[in-house]
C-alpha cells in the first residue's frame, strides 16, 4: 500500500542533467526528508521529457504542472507551496513567460532544415478531399501538361531537373520514361510501387495516406509523357489505410472528370486500379512485382529484358516509387530549374527520409540532398535520446551499409553514400547508440535478408544462408579464426552474381560492419565477449553478494531454477544452465544483479572440455 | 459464399491475389480452406497447384483455421531496437502460445510481420486491421484484456 | 471538367472553403490521421473533440482530419488553425488533453502551452 499522492518526475535526461537535475534531485530529497513528507512524494527520474533549452525540468502529477529551469533554491518553495499548500509556483512555470513570447513563434528546429517538396501537403490538407488538394494547386500541372505540352516536352523538363528514382536504385527518371515513350507498341502500362518493403521506411505510406492526389497527378503526367493508357498502385497490404486513401482518390478523380477519357478535352485517356501485395518484401523489385500483379509467384526474372521494353503482360512498362511520382506536379509547376537548384551535382531535389531507432525526434523528414548525416540526425533529428552517444547509422534498408561517427560530415547523396559502402535505398535512417552490438545488429540484417529471399538464385540463397551460420557461431561463442575473412569473401561474391538487388546489396551490412567495427568482431571471436552484453552467449549475469538481501525473488523467479541460496548465504547463479532470459534481474528488488561482458569461465571451461571430448572420440 | 467473392471479380487471372484476400478477409477463421481454393480455381480456370504455389510464397495467406484476432508483431529492425523481443516475450506469456499457434479459445493468433511502417512509434504491432505503436509490456497487457473483455 | 478554367473555379471555390468554412466557423482543429497518428490513438482524440465539442455546443468550431506530418514521436498531433493567428499544433494528445485543449483553447482562448510542440506554419 502507497500513501504517496503525488508523483514528482525529474527529468534526467542529458540535457536536463547537463544543467544540473541531479543536485535539484538531491535537493528534493533532502527537503522532503527535513519535512518528513518522503511517504507521500515519489520521486521519479525520468529520460528526457524533450525541451531541454528549459532544463532541469520537473513534472508533478496529478495536475501535470511543468516547471522549468528549477534550480536547488528553488525546491524549498515549490514543496512549502505546491506541495504542502496547493499552490503552484508560478514563475517556475512555463505558461507565465510564454504568454508572452508565445506568438513570436516557437519553431521547433526539426521543421527547419526541411523542405518540403513531395509532402508539401501532407499534415496539412484532408486527403479525402479532392477540393483541398486542388486548392492547393492540385492537377493544375496535368492541366498544363495535357494542354499545352507535348510528351517530349514533359519528359525533357524532367530531364532538365535530374529527378532520380527515389526507391533505391536512383535511375533517372526521364530515362525510364524515354525507353517507353520512343517503344511503337501501342499497349503501354504504368505502375506506382508502393510496396515499402524496406523495415524502417515509410514515406511512401504517409505520402499516399496523407496526399494520394498528388501521386495520382503524378502518375497520370506520366502516363501522358510515356503513352501509357492503364496505371495501377502496387501496395502492399499491410497499409490498409493507405489503399484505402488512394482507392478513395481515384473514386474522386473519376467523379470530378479528372480521369477517364479525354481529360481536360485533350486525347489523353487514362484509367488507373489498385492492386496489393500479401507480404513478400521481394516484391518491391519491380520485375517481381510485375509477376505478382500478373497473379503469380513473385519471382524476380532476369533483366533484361528491362519492363520498359517488355513489362507488365510483355507490354512496355515505366515502375516508379510513389515518392518519385510525388515530385513531379510540382516539378512541373515550379519548373526543373527551381528544382535542380536543390542538392548536389549529381543528386538533385529533396528527399524523404525516415528517422528511426534511438533519436529523439523520430518521422519522416524531407530535405534537400546534400545535407550532411550530422545536421540530420542532430539538428533535424533532435540527436539521440537520453545520455547516449551515437554509435552507428544504418542507411538504405536491411541490405544497406552501416556508417559511424567519422561519416557524420558526408554529404548525403546516392554517389557518396555508395562509395563508403551504405546506400540511399528508400531513405530508411535507423539510428543507433553505443548500447548495440555491431555483430548481432548485423546478424539481425542479415537473418531478414535470409528470412526474404526468394530462392531463385542460389547465391543468394545458399551463400546469405552460409554468411547467416558464420554470424551466428560467432555470436553464440563459436567463432574462430577465419571467420571474418571467410564472411568477407563470401559477401564479396554473393553480390556479385546475384540475380536481383536483394541478394546483391544483402552482403553489405556485414561487409560495412566489419569495415567499421572490426575489432567487436574480433573481441567475439578472440575474447568471447560481447563487450555491449547483447549476445547472450558471450555475456553473464552476476550477483552483486554485498548488495543481495536475500529475498529469493530471483531464485523463486528463475524459469529453469538455476539461482541457489539462502538469506544468509546470499544468492548464486548456476553459470552453466543459465539462460540469460533477465529475468532475475528485472525483478531484484535492489538491483543487485548485472550483465557483465566475456563468457563466464566455467562455461568457457566446460566448452573447452567438451570440444576436446569431440576431439578424442573423432580420433 | 466462395463463388459470390470470385464473381465479385472478372475471371481473369490477374485477380487471383485480390480474390484470396477476400476470401481470407470474410472467413471467420481467417484462412483459405481446400474447398475455397477448388472453386477458384474452376472460377478462373487455373490449376489448383498454381493457387496452391501463389499461397505459400506470400506469408500473409494461411492455409490454417487461425483465430479472431490475428496478432502481427513487427519483427523488422527498427522495432528489434526499441525491444520489440520483449513485446514478444510478454504475448508469449499473456498468450500462452508461441509464434505461429493459436490460442484455445481460439481468439487470437500470434504472428510477426515485417515492418509496418509505423516505425517512428516502435515497437509497434496491428491486430487485424489496427496498428499500436509505442509498446510497453503495460500497453501490450492493457490492449490483450481489453479484446478479450469485448468478448 | 474538361478546361484548366473549370479547374481554376473549383480551386477558388475550395480555397475559400478552406478558408474556416465561410463566415461562421471560427476555428478548425485538424487532427492528423494517418497510420502512426490512429495507432497512437488519433481516433479517440477525434472522437473526443467531437463529442466534446457537441457536448457544449460549439456551432463555429470545425474538425477535420489530415495525414502525417511526419512527427512520429508526438503523435497524435492536432492543428487548430484560427483566423489571423499563428497556427498552434499540439502533440502527444489523448481524450484528457483534449478536453482541457477544447476549455481553455477553443472555449477561452488560451493556449495550454505545455501540450505545444509549434506554432506558426
Ligand atoms: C529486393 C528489392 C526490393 C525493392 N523494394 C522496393 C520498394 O519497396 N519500393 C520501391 O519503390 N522500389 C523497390 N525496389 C526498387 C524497384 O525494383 C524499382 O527500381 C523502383 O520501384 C523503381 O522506381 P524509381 O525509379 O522511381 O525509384 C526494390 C528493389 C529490390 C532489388
Ligand atoms: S520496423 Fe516495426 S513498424 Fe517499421
Amino acid at each position: 500500500m502507497s500513501l504517496k499522492r503525488i508523483d514528482l518526475l525529474i527529468c534526467c535526461g542529458s540535457g536536463c542533467v547537463s544543467a544540473g537535475a541531479l543536485k535539484v534531485k538531491e535537493q528534493f530529497h533532502n527537503v522532503l526528508k527535513t519535512k518528513g513528507l518522503t511517504n507521500e512524494i515519489n520521486i521519479i527520474e525520468t529520460g528526457c521529457m524533450g525541451p531541454c533549452d528549459y532544463g532541469p525540468v520537473i513534472v508533478i502529477y496529478p495536475e501535470g504542472v511543468f516547471y522549468k529551469k528549477v534550480t536547488p533554491d528553488d525546491v524549498e518553495e515549490i514543496v512549502n507551496e505546491h506541495f504542502l499548500k496547493g499552490r503552484p509556483v508560478k514563475r517556475l512555470m512555463l505558461q507565465d513567460e510564454e504568454d508572452k513570447t508565445f506568438l513570436t513563434q516557437k519553431e521547433i528546429p526539426f521543421y527547419q532544415k526541411q523542405v518540403k517538396v513531395a509532402l508539401a501537403n501532407c499534415g496539412y490538407i484532408d486527403p479525402e478531399s479532392i477540393e483541398e488538394y486542388i486548392a492547393t494547386g492540385g492537377y493544375e500541372a496535368l492541366g498544363t501538361v495535357l494542354t499545352t505540352l507535348t510528351p517530349q516536352q514533359t519528359i525533357d523538363i524532367i530531364k532538365k531537373s535530374g529527378l532520380r528514382g527515389r526507391g533505391g536504385g536512383g535511375f533517372p527518371t526521364y530515362l525510364k520514361w524515354q525507353m517507353v515513350h520512343d517503344n511503337p507498341v501501342e499497349e503501354k502500362y504504368f505502375i506506382c510501387n508502393g510496396d515499402e518493403g524496406d523495415p524502417g521506411a515509410f514515406m511512401d505510406r504517409s505520402l499516399l495516406e496523407g496526399d494520394p492526389h498528388r501521386v495520382l497527378e503524378g502518375m497520370m503526367i506520366a502516363a501522358y509523357a510515356t503513352g501509357a493508357q492503364n496505371g495501377y498502385f502496387y501496395i502492399r497490404a499491410e497499409y490498409p489505410l493507405a489503399i484505402k486513401r488512394i482507392k478513395m482518390a481515384i473514386e474522386k478523380a473519376k467523379e470530378t472528370g479528372l480521369l477517364g477519357k479525354n481529360i481536360f478535352g485533350s486525347e489523353f485517356s487514362f484509367e488507373a486500379e489498385v492492386r496489393t501485395g500479401a507480404g513478400a518484401f521481394v516484391c518491391g523489385e519491380e520485375t517481381a512485382l510485375i509477376q505478382s500483379i500478373e497473379g503469380q509467384r513473385g519471382n524476380p526474372t532476369p533483366k533484361p529484358p528491362y519492363p520498359a521494353v517488355q513489362g507488365l503482360y510483355k507490354k512496355p512498362t515505366v515502375v516508379n516509387n510513389v515518392e518519385t511520382l510525388g515530385n513531379i506536379a510540382t516539378i512541373i509547376l515550379k519548373g526543373a530549374d527551381w528544382f535542380a537548384s536543390m542538392g548536389t551535382e549529381t543528386s538533385k531535389g529533396t528527399k524523404v527520409f525516415a528517422l528511426t531507432g534511438d533519436i529523439r525526434n523520430t518521422g519522416l523528414v524531407e530535405v534537400p540532398m546534400g545535407i550532411t548525416l550530422r545536421e540530420l540526425i542532430f539538428d533535424v533529428g533532435g540527436g539521440m535520446i537520453g545520455d547516449h552517444k551515437f554509435k552507428a547509422v544504418q542507411l538504405g534498408g536491411p541490405s544497406g551499409g552501416c556508417l559511424t561517427t567519422q561519416h557524420l560530415d558526408v554529404p548525403i547523396d546516392y554517389e557518396s553514400l555508395k562509395e563508403r559502402g551504405a546506400m540511399m535505398g528508400s531513405g530508411g535512417v535507423i539510428v543507433m547508440n553505443e548500447e548495440k552490438c555491431m555483430v548481432n545488429v548485423a546478424k539481425f540484417f542479415m537473418d531478414f535478408c535470409v528470412d526474404e529471399s526468394c530462392g531463385k538464385c542460389s547465391p543468394c540463397k545458399i551463400g546469405l544462408k552460409q554468411m547467416l551460420e558464420i554470424l551466428k557461431r560467432i555470436d553464440s561463442g563459436y567463432g574462430k579464426e577465419g571467420d571474418i575473412e571467410e564472411l568477407q569473401h563470401l559477401g564479396e561474391t554473393i553480390s556479385k552474381i546475384s540475380l536481383c538487388g536483394l541478394g546483391q546489396t544483402a552482403p553489405n551490412p556485414v561487409l560495412s560492419t566489419i569495415r567499421y567495427f572490426r575489432d567487436e568482431y574480433e573481441a567475439h571471436i578472440r575474447d568471447k565477449s560481447c563487450a555491449n552484453k547483447v549476445c547472450p552467449d558471450l555475456m553473464h549475469f552476476e550477483i552483486d553478494k554485498d548488495k543481495c538481501i536475500g529475498c529469493s525473488l530471483c531464485a523463486r523467479k528463475c524459469p529453469v531454477s538455476c539461482i541457489s541460496g539462502s538469506r544468509e548465504e546470499k544468492y548464486t547463479i548456476n553459470q552453466l544452465s543459465c539462460i540469460k532470459c533477465g529475468t532475475c534481474m528485472d525483478v531484484c528488488p535492489v538491483k543487485a544483479i548485472s550483465k557483465i561482458p566475456g563468457m563466464h569461465p566455467e562455461v568457457k571451461a566446460m566448452r573447452e572440455a567438451e570440444e576436446l571430448q569431440k576431439q578424442n572420440q573423432e580420433e | 459464399m466462395i463463388k459470390e467473392i470470385c464473381q465479385k471479380y472478372a475471371p481473369r487471372k490477374d485477380n487471383l491475389i485480390q480474390i484470396l484476400h477476400e476470401i481470407q478477409d470474410q472467413d471467420p477463421q481467417h484462412y483459405i480452406s481446400p474447398e475455397a481454393v477448388d472453386t477458384v480455381a474452376e472460377y478462373l480456370d487455373i490449376p489448383v497447384n498454381h493457387i496452391y504455389g501463389v499461397l505459400t510464397f506470400y506469408t500473409m495467406y494461411s492455409t490454417k483455421p487461425r483465430g479472431k484476432n490475428i496478432i502481427r508483431l513487427c519483427e523488422s529492425p527498427p522495432c528489434y531496437i526499441k525491444g520489440s523481443d520483449n513485446m514478444l516475450r510478454k504475448l508469449k506469456v499473456l498468450l500462452g502460445i508461441n509464434i505461429g499457434e493459436t490460442t484455445k479459445d481460439g481468439l487470437f493468433t500470434l504472428e510477426f510481420t515485417s515492418c509496418l511502417g509505423v516505425c517512428g512509434n516502435a515497437p509497434v504491432m496491428m491486430i487485424n486491421d489496427d496498428v499500436y505503436g509505442d509498446l510497453t509490456e503495460e500497453k501490450v497487457e492493457e490492449i490483450i484484456e481489453r479484446i478479450r473483455g469485448r468478448r | 471538367m474538361k478546361t484548366l478554367a473549370d479547374l481554376k473555379k473549383i480551386r477558388e471555390k475550395a480555397q475559400e472553403e478552406m478558408k474556416l468554412r465561410g463566415g461562421n466557423t471560427r476555428i478548425k482543429i485538424v487532427v492528423g490521421m494517418g497510420t502512426s497518428g490512429i495507432a497512437m490513438g488519433a481516433r479517440e482524440v477525434m472522437k473526443t473533440f467531437l463529442e466534446e465539442i457537441a457536448n457544449r455546443n460549439l456551432t463555429d468550431v470545425l474538425v477535420t482530419q489530415t495525414g502525417e506530418k511526419g512527427l512520429s514521436s508526438l503523435e497524435p498531433v492536432v492543428d487548430i488553425i484560427e483566423e489571423g493567428k499563428p497556427k498552434v499544433t499540439y502533440g502527444n494528445m489523448t481524450p484528457e488533453k483534449v478536453k482541457k485543449v477544447v476549455v481553455e483553447h477553443i472555449v477561452n482562448g488560451r493556449i495550454v502551452s505545455d501540450y505545444v510542440v509549434a506554432t506558426g506554419n
